[in-house]
């Protein structure tokens, strides 16, 4: 039989899949994986950065896990992660199998009303979260060497365009710091993704762009080298006490409230300044994070949150993570939720402000 | 330079590499002959393997992976008419024929060894290029890659057969059905009717086994008797190795293209086996076999798609941008080796570089080699008949076809466009069209408002886009000269005609009526979202129009007058089932999915269908349901993926796979 042929050709295929199989059904005590099978739901391709992040956490968290059970990613993107993300929430048990990670881009569409959020993060217990920076970086023919009350005069004098994957993605944030800061940018939207963006940079097709902080340290830098690139302010990151400090991975680097106290003499206030705290809060403190369903029993997301404290303390995790995620406190435990609070709760007078600032500006409408 | 290449010549001869490197083929072989399942499938699989491997062996085993799947899907492809995969969709319309006509093995043959040279082209390209090509790639922005669309669109003129109005019609419907779901600029949802699942766009591998695999299915289950109608397998490989060597300045011109289209970031691999299919045939002289088995259109897109992998490394490694599907499964796979593509690898790494581009071309020799050896045995698949293979293919397609979205939305798509597929083939409308009018939908839109927002209207006069658009001319020209003109006995081609000309007068106003709800629903949106599908329901509606009226005359002498239920050589036999019989078979597993979930509803349709349409007793019938639906499963399980489910699931707390 020919098509026994075609079987035999597949055996390879079968054969890892024999292997995963043959232990799938072991009954376990709680808060032991043993033999199980955690599925952990990533809702975006395979290409982006949160997929990157999954990897690099899954194997090291399988190793922390009691039971050291296999962590197997899943991506579902569509629908600006809210597919997998609305996934989760409607088939996760409680049992601790399933997981989600979500990234800035399931937090905005939720802070927004988006309506093809069927989602609440009060559903869900955070288990470890990951801070990203963000990095604004010009062409040199600008002439602007640093983010100083002289550069920026310079800057806002420039007629700017920005590559955009739509204004109410996390490219909100630097728009919205662009405005804030009297830019003159314009942004061109239909980017898919900021590798884009970065290459309509490279072309000199924009001149201002911005980059999460692996990205930037891996792409950007040698940009920045060669001197065809010139690194201006961060977003900043938040501290214990939810203060807006300078990034730790770019401690030279001013954040975007540094810079307007630099051109104006005085601390930034107003509607505007308040909504941008609260989305950038939302969309790069606490940009990635790991959840299970609530009311999965205490032992197992203690297990799982200790897996997470074990995972990043491990000696040589610090440098790992400085090379792929940058160099940021993950957080874990108590951190964790505080930072989760802060990422997904939105004052109704700057959710207000940014929408209609947002149907002004761009005529969008999330 | 020539210190790296001798450095990475070392690395890639030595055992250990090469060992690994031949589980990444095998691998690659294994996954990549289904259609539709390629490099992502293939790594999953992978991927507990990869995991404390050292870099440098999980590195080799993932370009043997990579390297061998544009190859291994050339089987169903050529011996199926199922492309198994967007690259070799082009490969479909002459390696098919030649299969049937028994000469498959000889196909194969061809296909294989234009892809091994193909890929040994790219390789060599590349290792001149990769150290200089930085900045070509970036005299490429948005103006030139909008030109590049319109230069492959234009091979519409090509592929369009023998009328030009189908094959603008095809085109645009194509263009359309592309434009559906969010727009690139506003994201305001286009045609979707308020479903979620269309927000995002109809998934491109859906659509092309929609266009090529279900009406490929239904004609040769209603045909009967096997693939091959000869029974024979024909003069074998060593035929299709000469015709490549008699052909090879052609391959070498296609490799070339595929390489240099695959190297521009942004643009796709999926368009590159069109473009090198559009260019054979309007550089031959003789074009009246191509569509019927003509062996240069085998050549041309396979040497072409081997060679693309080469040059979609190019953007990969300088830019860290990968410039197809099956590179963003590598920089995936590279990523967690803790190998980072970019600038600084091509600078620092000059000799990991070019292990990775010359492991690729041995794997490229490997697996085509392998394939060669193989295609003996597999090509006797078309003698088997076909009621046995069906069920099978059915299910994998089906398999794929969930690959896109993971949504039961992608089988009601696969069913839906499977529908407009078969009636397209119908009446003769050039699917190709449709297929290249889809492929550069949403890219020819993007860069050309971001062409207009960097450059404004300027952008025209770019010198790149000048000489894109001179290269678009005299490739138009060249098309044009030499059409096929037809030359059938006026009388006794009337005579075969359809008479009544309803069915297609019928198709024909629903696409003017598609064309109409396009331009409508763009009417509603906001001026930057609403105006491309504005612009091609403008321009498709004269022509719609024209169809509309040509057809409800009856001019049965009107070269548009086309019916395969009519001229088809499947009605040779009374006995041949109606056109619906099938469509309802794949109806009602529709629906029983839809009832019952996937898992239950394979079962049942492989149980039904083999003891309705075969003589196969209940023992066969089990070992072959269970054989076929034990391999999805464990496809299933690897890959952490649920099949879709049904309202029993929602009543019910079924155990996986079931529920």
């Amino acid at each position: 039989m020919t098509l026994l042929k075609l079987a035999k050709g597949a055996t390879l295929a079968f054969a890892g899949a024999a292997l995963t199989l043959g232990t799938a059904a072991t009954p376990a005590p709680a808060a032991d994986f043993s033999g199980k099978r955690i599925e952990w739901i990533i809702p975006y391709g395979t290409g982006g950065g949160s997929n990157r992040w999954a990897r690099f956490y899954a194997p090291r968290l399988q190793k922390h896990i009691p039971g050291n059970p296999t962590v197997a990613i899943k991506n579902m993107p569509g629908a600006s992660s809210t597919k997998g993300t609305n996934f989760f929430a409607r088939r996760a048990g409680t049992d601790g199998l399933m997981m989600l990670g979500t990234s800035g881009s399931t937090q905005f569409p939720f802070l927004l009303d988006d309506r093809r959020v069927k989602y609440d993060y009060a559903d869900w217990e955070v288990i470890l979260a990951t801070p990203v920076g963000g990095i604004v970086y010009v062409n040199p023919s600008l002439g602007v060497k640093e983010a100083s009350r002289e550069g920026m005069k310079q800057l806002q004098k420039a007629k700017l365009k920005f590559g955009s994957q739509g204004a109410t993605s996390l490219d909100l944030v630097p728009l919205l710091a662009f405005d804030i800061l009297g830019l003159n940018v314009k942004p061109v939207f239909g980017m898919k993704g900021r590798g884009p963006s970065r290459l309509a940079f490279e072309r000199g097709e924009v001149r201002i762009d911005y980059q999460t902080t692996p990205a930037f340290i891996k792409r950007v830098t040698p940009l920045v080298d060669a001197g065809k690139a010139v690194p201006l302010m961060t977003w900043g990151m938040l501290d214990d006490q939810g203060e807006l400090v300078r990034d730790p991975t770019f401690p030279d680097l001013p954040h975007v409230g540094e810079v307007y106290e630099r051109m104006h003499g005085k601390k930034p206030k107003g509607p505007a300044w308040r909504a941008w705290r609260t989305f950038m809060a939302a969309g790069y403190p606490a940009q990635k994070m790991i959840f299970v369903k609530k009311g999965t029993p205490a032992d197992i997301v203690a297990a799982l949150r200790k897996a997470a404290a074990d995972t990043v303390n491990e000696p040589g995790f610090k440098e790992a993570a400085a090379k792929s995620l940058g160099n940021y406190p993950q957080a874990v435990g108590a951190k964790a939720e505080v930072l989760m609070k802060v990422a997904t709760t939105v004052s109704p007078a700057s959710k207000a402000w940014v929408k209609a600032w947002l149907k002004r500006r761009f005529n969008a409408v999330p | 330079m020539l210190e790296a290449l001798a450095a990475a010549l070392v690395e890639i001869t030595s055992g250990q590499h090469l060992i690994y490197l031949l589980g990444g083929v095998a691998m690659g072989l294994a996954v990549g002959i289904f259609p539709g399942l390629g490099g992502i499938v293939g790594l999953s699989i992978l991927l507990p393997f990869l995991y404390g491997m050292d870099p440098t062996s999980a590195l080799s085993m993932l370009i043997g992976l990579v390297a061998v799947i544009p190859t291994s899907d050339t089987f169903t492809s050529v011996l199926m008419g199922i492309p198994g995969s967007s690259a070799s969709q082009a490969t479909v319309l002459d390696g098919f024929p030649l299969a049937k006509k028994g000469e498959g093995a000889r196909a194969l043959g061809a296909a294989f060894s234009a892809s091994l040279f193909g890929g040994l082209i790219g390789a060599v390209i590349l290792t001149f290029v990769i150290v200089v090509a930085r900045d070509v790639i970036l005299l490429f922005t948005s103006a030139e890659l909008f030109m590049l669309t319109i230069l492959g669109l234009s091979m519409v003129g090509v592929l369009a057969g023998g009328n030009l109005a189908k094959g603008l019609l095809g085109c645009g419907l194509g263009l359309m059905f592309g434009a559906l779901g969010g727009a690139p600029a506003t994201g305001e949802f286009r045609m979707t009717l308020g479903n979620p699942y269309l927000g995002d766009g109809l998934p491109l591998v859906v659509i092309g086994l929609a266009m090529f695999a279900v009406p490929e299915i239904v004609d040769l289950l209603r045909a009967g008797g096997s693939i091959s109608r000869s029974q024979t397998l024909g003069h074998g490989w060593l035929r299709g190795l000469k015709d490549m060597w008699v052909y090879k300045w052609l391959c070498i011109r296609c490799a070339a293209i595929g390489c240099m289209i695959g190297a521009l970031p942004g643009l796709g691999g999926s368009v590159v086996d069109w473009i090198a299919y559009g260019h054979v045939k309007q550089t031959s002289k003789d074009k009246s076999q191509f569509g019927k088995g003509d062996i240069r259109g085998v050549l041309a897109p396979e040497s072409a798609n081997n060679a693309k992998e080469g040059g979609g490394l190019i953007p990969t490694l300088l830019f860290g941008i990968p410039g197809s599907g099956s590179m963003a499964v590598f920089i995936g796979g590279m990523v967690l080796i803790g190998l980072e593509p970019g600038p600084a690898m091509v600078e620092g790494q000059l000799n990991l570089t070019y292990v990775i581009i010359w492991s690729l071309a041995l794997a490229n020799v490997i697996g085509a080699g392998a394939c060669l050896f193989l295609s003996r045995y597999v090509a006797m698949l078309t003698t088997v008949r076909y009621a046995y293979l069906a069920p099978f293919m059915i299910m994998v397609i089906c398999f794929a076809a969930f690959q896109a979205q993971r949504d039961l939305g992608d089988l009601i798509t696969l069913f839906v466009m499977g529908m407009v597929g078969i009636l397209l083939k119908r009446f003769g409308w050039p699917r190709p069209a449709f297929l290249i009018g889809f492929v550069l939908a949403d890219q020819s839109e993007t860069y050309l408002y971001q062409a207009i927002q960097f450059y404004d209207w300027d952008f025209l006069l770019r010198p790149g886009v000048l000489i894109i658009a001179a290269i678009t001319v005299v490739s138009a020209w060249l098309g044009a000269r030499n059409a096929p003109t037809g030359e059938v006995d006026a009388e006794t081609a009337l005579a075969k005609k359809a008479k009544n000309m309803r069915p297609q007068a019928w198709f024909a106003t629903a696409v003017f009526a598609f064309f109409a709800w396009g331009l409508l629903d763009g009417l509603g949106q906001s001026f930057i979202g609403g105006i491309y599908t504005i612009g091609i329901g403008v321009v498709m509606l004269p022509i719609a129009g024209y169809m509309v009226y040509v057809t409800w005359s009856n001019n049965v002498a009107h070269t548009v007058n086309y019916d395969h239920e009519v001229e088809g050589a499947h009605l040779q036999s009374d006995d041949t089932p109606g056109l619906w019989h099938y469509i309802l078979w794949l109806a009602a597993f529709l629906a029983s999915i839809v009832l019952i979930g996937f898992w239950l509803a394979i079962v049942g349709f492989f149980v039904i269908f083999l003891r309705v349409k075969t003589d196969a007793s209940w023992l066969r019938i089990a070992c072959m349901t269970a054989g076929g639906v034990g391999f999805v499963t464990a496809l299933a399980w690897v890959m952490v993926l649920d099949f879709p489910r049904g309202l029993l699931q929602d009543v019910l707390v079924l155990p996986w796979p079931i529920g």
